[in-house]
């Protein structure tokens, strides 16, 4: 079911550990919304973790970058362990870029301030050079034209394509996408796939929470089914799709792909 | 029969009937819409009548010219607009003015108070017009061609004048060439102001200046290896070290070694607007970012600095100000070593910065709940630290949502500067005002007094409020 | 599958004091904990060096002792053999009651205001912002000493109220000659029972069994109508119409207390000139006078703001909404309007009722003999005790606020939006 448009020559997988997640769990007061969450990513992975609401999945992806705290077990970023230490805590989520459903751009700032701010303050880099990079990323999402504007004069699509630009200034090496697609209108949902897309095709290790299927058959080698709390199914996605084993699964994909 | 219609000749806009537009149907929208409403503006329009009428004749007879008194004023009126003629005695404020602005100043220094009213201006300049070059160098060029003119009026063409002259035509060429330079006479403002004002040695101002330096010092020497907050706490400590211990002998050395002092001005001489300005004034600037840091302390997730933050708030907005300020001058004594020596107006300063402290991190506490959660998310997301993101993310947004609140309790804070003759400063308000009224030649004078008064602090407020609507406009970048 | 690294050893080091979120908390609060109790042992140190020194303790008992100055506005009895306690219980019901009408009345005008600033009409919302500009940008302070000023000076003298035979008087009295105005006060009727019910005396403390009478039969009224609404609405609600109440309302709120009254024989003393003063009637002192207009004035301005900003706060699209689905705008106003913009307004407009309560201390500009006046001011004085005096006011005037704030709270909480 691969789309011949998608090059897929960068895409692979490498044998270096990028995120280790051991015997993690985490409660809300008392209400355990990780259960025993046990997962390896390798870098140049596209995993696609997809789940009813409430199953968990935006929480694992905010564990990873320490938006949430986890109570047990252990998560390894790069070879990090996110732990009570502020210091790990910087150098992972400096690595470690983040979109976010709602994209949280900084009303405040132009789109070039936005894009140059976390480079400047927390890399470190020279002003000139943080905007040349930001420049190069705002080609790269097609929207260089927008750099003096403010993020309220922007589209739904465009802010969420900014928000990506302004991780990668960041130049992680990884990359997590907690619902990209799902504040957005239909027509706009397309170009923040198309870049998430050309993102792929680069090598980047991605973790995307979305239910754009389309999507996960398109990129991901790997989609990981939550429910409850816990990873249910794995598996590469044509099996996925085609094949799915648990009943939950099922469900959850007929749910979803009936209409 | 065929019913197809195909229009070949557009039509032209027309203008509406007259009845639709116009002067008629303006009062008919505006004035007469309807029984009730043109109730309401019969009554309006004779509330005016009657305003007008009853003050008009008072106002028209005023008495601005030389009168020395009272009665003065009455024979005049009299003799022009009959006996029973009522009239404004202005006459009084033309007489007594110097009174209500500088107090009890002494009238061969009244070029010190001018000059620092001066540079204030100058000071907000790059605060006000952050990013209009023009609007500063035209605010420094016009300021100072009015501080002339106000020095040339106080004690005519003299060696100060040439001084203000010098020093304004070179603060608006740094405006114009480089106005970020400006900022740094921002930073010096206080001290240079703090000198100008009470006089003394120069080098009290420029050793206590120092302090700062040791603090910045200190802080380029800790935040790398402790953090930003230990570096500006030991740094804090550092300079407050310097300013109790130090600060003295290293003022008195240098005065010693070059001796360059104005005449010193005791305290008890402040008074009228000079005072409402000192006092308003510098609470304003500390008590901003007082207020700021209580409101970060209040949603602090440490127990202790969120419960100490929030008692600190609650207890000064439970109590009236003039608990405070009666605090300021009956208890204050009580708390600190015997035997010190603390000046009334720095006491009144303190007590009420902290006063509207607790009420701009009330203020600035809405602003920060309105933000929504994502944009936390973010900052950490990007790796900034808790200072960085307060500074870059937070902040500039908070604030902006709660200019109107920071404004308005400004303008609080400014009327509230007139409770200040409850512990026997001389306000213009009551304190100046209680004393012209007790002198037997304008014995009977109320309206004029509390008119001319009233009319300053209207000027004032009403002026903060408005820029803080230009402020709100200006800043609006997001939604659209 | 192995791990990428070891698990962690639990060793501990003194870094972790800074760079772990677990610890670092704990640090900065043992810090800030021994820089707040080293400032506080320092002022305690200072005052107790400092009381020693002036030979001074801290002892409240100087609140049994006989004031011996006098109240003119007393509420509860009061006489200047009594203890300074109760002078500051006289003050604090002068405080409320200041308080109290103050604030009564600047909602009333304020609302007024407010809707007018509103309006429609070209020249009244002029008028209405000309007002409120000129009354919010001038101190508070002014307008008390200008009232009072003006009602102390340009008032007449009592014995130019003073009728001679054949000659007309210098000066009248207002509203059908029930009261007067004079510079020293303002005489009104006052009014009197002729078969009043017997007063309790508790403890100290006289109580009026007519007056817990009156409140209890309005309350009683109140609650009637509130009875009489819910049943019109269970009507509405079973057969779809509404019935027409609004004079049974009428009818319960006032005839009660109007037969009450009546049954009472409740009649007016009015203010007559004799001798050399007025005799008759309640003197009110133009120092209560001047600080509720003045107060009133004020406050008006800042809750027409309020008002104003609560009505435009509601979107547009509401009552366009409600429109639509065929209210008409009387009930709009009532269904859809004034609830939302209640909800914005009622917070801001009990913290403004706080902040005028704190203000009523102002009528120290004009000697009115509230909380600050007595206890902060001639018992101060009298007794020298200023660190009791002010710490027992600041106390009471706090306890005032936070007990006026947890109202606002608890509507807070109850009229919360049910968000997700």
């Amino acid at each position: 079911m691969a789309d011949p448009a998608i090059d897929r020559s960068k895409m692979k997988v490498s044998d270096e550990i990028a995120i280790q997640i051991t015997n993690m769990n985490k409660w809300y007061g008392t209400f355990h919304v990780l259960r025993d969450i046990n997962m390896t990513v390798n870098k140049g992975e596209r995993i696609v973790i997809c789940g009813p609401s409430g199953s968990g999945k935006s929480t694992l992806i905010r564990c990873i970058n320490r938006l949430e705290e986890h109570q047990q077990g252990q998560i390894i970023v790069d070879g990090t362990e996110l732990t009570s230490d502020l210091k790990n805590i910087d150098k992972v989520r400096s690595e470690v870029g983040m979109v976010f459903q709602h994209f949280n751009l900084f009303p405040h700032l132009t789109i070039l301030e936005n894009l140059t701010l976390a480079p400047i303050w927390v890399r470190k880099v020279p002003k000139k050079e943080a905007e040349e990079t930001a420049m190069y990323f705002l080609q790269k999402v097609k929207i260089p034209e927008q750099a003096h504007k403010y993020p309220g004069q922007l589209s739904g699509g465009q802010q969420q394509r900014v928000a990506i630009a302004r991780s990668l200034c960041m130049k992680p090496r990884i990359m997590l996408f907690d619902e990209p697609t799902s504040a957005l209108d239909p027509e706009m949902i397309k170009e923040v796939l198309d870049t998430m897309i050309s993102l792929a095709e680069e090598g980047m290790t991605m973790l995307c929470v979305t239910h754009e299927m389309g999507f996960a058959q398109a990129v991901a080698n790997r989609v990981i089914f939550m429910d409850q709390g816990q990873i249910v199914e794995q598996n590469e996605p044509r099996e996925f799709f085609n094949n799915p084993q648990s009943e939950r699964t099922k469900l959850f994909l007929s749910q979803i792909l009936g209409h | 029969m065929s019913l197809l219609y195909v229009r070949r000749d557009m039509l032209a806009p027309q203008a509406p009937p007259t009845s639709q537009s116009g002067i008629i149907r303006w009062l008919r929208d505006n004035l007469f819409k309807g029984p009730f409403n043109t109730i309401l503006t019969l009554l309006a329009a004779w509330v005016l009548y009657e305003l007008v009428t009853l003050s008009w004749p008072w106002l028209s007879n005023g008495v601005w010219s030389d009168a020395n008194s009272m009665a003065d004023c009455r024979a005049i009126v009299a003799a022009s607009a009959g006996p029973d003629a009522s009239g404004a005695c202005w006459a009084m404020i033309r007489e007594r003015w110097p009174q209500f602005i500088f107090g009890f100043y002494p009238p061969a220094l009244w070029w010190r108070p001018i000059l620092a009213f001066g540079l204030l201006f100058v000071a907000l300049a790059p605060v006000l017009y952050s990013d209009n070059k023009r609007a500063m160098s035209w605010l420094c060029g016009v300021v100072g061609a009015l501080t002339v003119l106000c020095l040339i009026g106080a004690d005519g063409f003299s060696f100060h004048t040439i001084l203000a002259i010098a020093l304004f035509a070179g603060l608006t060429a740094i405006a114009t060439i480089k106005p970020r330079a400006l900022l740094a006479v921002t930073m010096l403002f206080p001290f240079v102001a703090l000198w100008l004002l009470w006089g003394g040695s120069v080098w009290g101002p420029i050793t206590a200046l120092l302090g700062f330096t040791v603090m910045v010092v200190v802080y380029g020497f800790v935040a790398p290896k402790l953090g930003p907050v230990m570096g500006a706490s030991i740094g804090f400590i550092a300079a407050c070290l310097w300013w109790l211990f130090v600060q003295s002998y290293v003022s008195e050395a240098w005065q010693a070694l070059l001796p360059f002092q104005l005449t010193y001005v005791n305290s008890d001489k402040f008074g009228g607007f000079l005072l409402a300005f000192v006092i308003g004034v510098s609470s304003i600037s500390i008590s901003l970012p007082l207020g700021i840091l209580l409101a970060l302390g209040r949603r602090s997730d440490m127990f202790l600095v969120k419960t100490l933050s929030v008692g600190f708030i609650e207890f000064v907005r439970g109590v009236p100000l003039i608990t405070m300020l009666f605090t300021a001058s009956l208890l204050l004594q009580y708390f600190l070593p015997p035997q010190t020596k603390f000046d009334l107006i720095l006491r009144v300063v303190i007590l009420v910065t902290i006063f509207s402290a607790a009420y701009n991190a009330e203020v600035v506490r809405g602003g920060l709940a309105a933000l929504p959660r994502g944009q936390y998310e973010a900052a950490d997301a990007l790796g900034l630290d808790y200072w960085q993101a307060q500074r870059l993310i937070i902040m500039p947004q908070a604030l902006k949502i709660s200019i109107p609140g920071i404004v308005s309790t400004f303008i609080g804070l400014f009327k509230d500067t007139t409770l200040v003759s409850f512990v026997g400063l001389a306000d213009p308000l009551r304190g100046i005002t209680t004393i012209v009224r007790a002198d037997i030649a304008w014995k009977g004078i109320y309206w004029e007094p509390y008119i001319f008064v009233g009319a300053i602090f209207f000027i004032v407020c009403f002026g903060m409020s408005r820029y803080s609507m230009y402020l709100e406009n200006k800043l609006k970048t997001d939604h659209r | 599958m192995t791990l990428a690294t070891e698990p962690p050893k639990a060793n501990f080091r003194l870094g972790m004091l800074i760079y772990d979120t677990r610890y670092r908390s704990y640090t900065i609060q043992v810090i800030v904990l021994i820089l707040v109790l080293m400032g506080v042992a320092w002022l305690a140190n200072n005052t107790i060096e400092n009381l020693a020194a002036k030979d001074k303790d801290i002892n409240f008992g100087f609140l049994w002792n006989r004031t011996g100055y006098d109240i003119d506005q007393h509420l509860i009895p009061y006489t200047n053999d009594d203890s300074h306690f109760r002078a500051l219980l006289v003050g604090l019901c002068n405080t409320l009651v200041v308080a109290l009408v103050g604030c009564i009345l600047s909602t009333v005008l304020g609302v007024i205001i407010g809707v007018l600033r509103l309006s429609k009409n070209w020249l009244v919302a002029r008028l209405m912002t000309v007002y409120i500009e000129i009354f919010r940008n001038v101190p508070l302070l002014l307008w008390i000493i200008l009232v009072y000023v003006v009602f102390s000076e340009t008032r007449p003298a009592p014995k130019d109220f003073k009728i001679v035979e054949g000659k007309v008087s210098a000066a009248h009295m207002n509203f059908f000659d029930t009261i007067a105005v004079t510079n020293r006060g303002t005489n009104v009727p006052a009014p009197l029972l002729t078969n009043p019910l017997p007063t309790v005396h508790l403890g100290f403390l006289p109580i009026s069994l007519s007056l817990i009478a009156v409140i209890a039969v309005i309350a009683a009224s109140i609650y009637a109508n509130i009875l009489l609404r819910r049943r019109t609405k269970i009507t509405q609600e079973a057969t779809g119409i509404r019935p027409t109440i609004w004079w049974k309302s009428v009818l319960i709120l006032f005839v009660p207390v109007v037969a009450l009254l009546f049954a009472m024989g409740l009649h007016w003393e009015y203010p007559v000139f004799k001798g050399f003063n007025f005799n008759g009637g309640i003197n009110i002192a133009h120092s209560f006078t001047a600080l509720t207009i003045a107060l009133t004035l004020y406050y008006a301005s800042v809750i027409a703001e309020t008002v104003r900003a609560g009505i435009q706060a509601i979107n547009r699209g509401q009552s366009e909404a409600s429109a639509a689905l065929g209210i008409r705008p009387g009930r709009t106003m009532s269904l859809v309007i004034l609830p939302q913009a209640l909800r914005v307004i009622i917070p801001p407009l009990i913290s403004q009722y706080l902040s005028l309560t704190k203000d009523t201390s102002l009528g120290i500009a004009v000697s009115y003999l509230d909380l600050r006046g007595t206890l902060g001011g001639i018992t101060l004085n009298q007794t020298g005790r200023e660190l009791e005096c002010m710490t027992l006011m600041m106390l009471i005037y706090l306890i005032i606020s936070l007990i006026i704030s947890a109202v606002m709270n608890a509507y807070n909480a109850s009229v919360k939006l049910k968000e997700r």
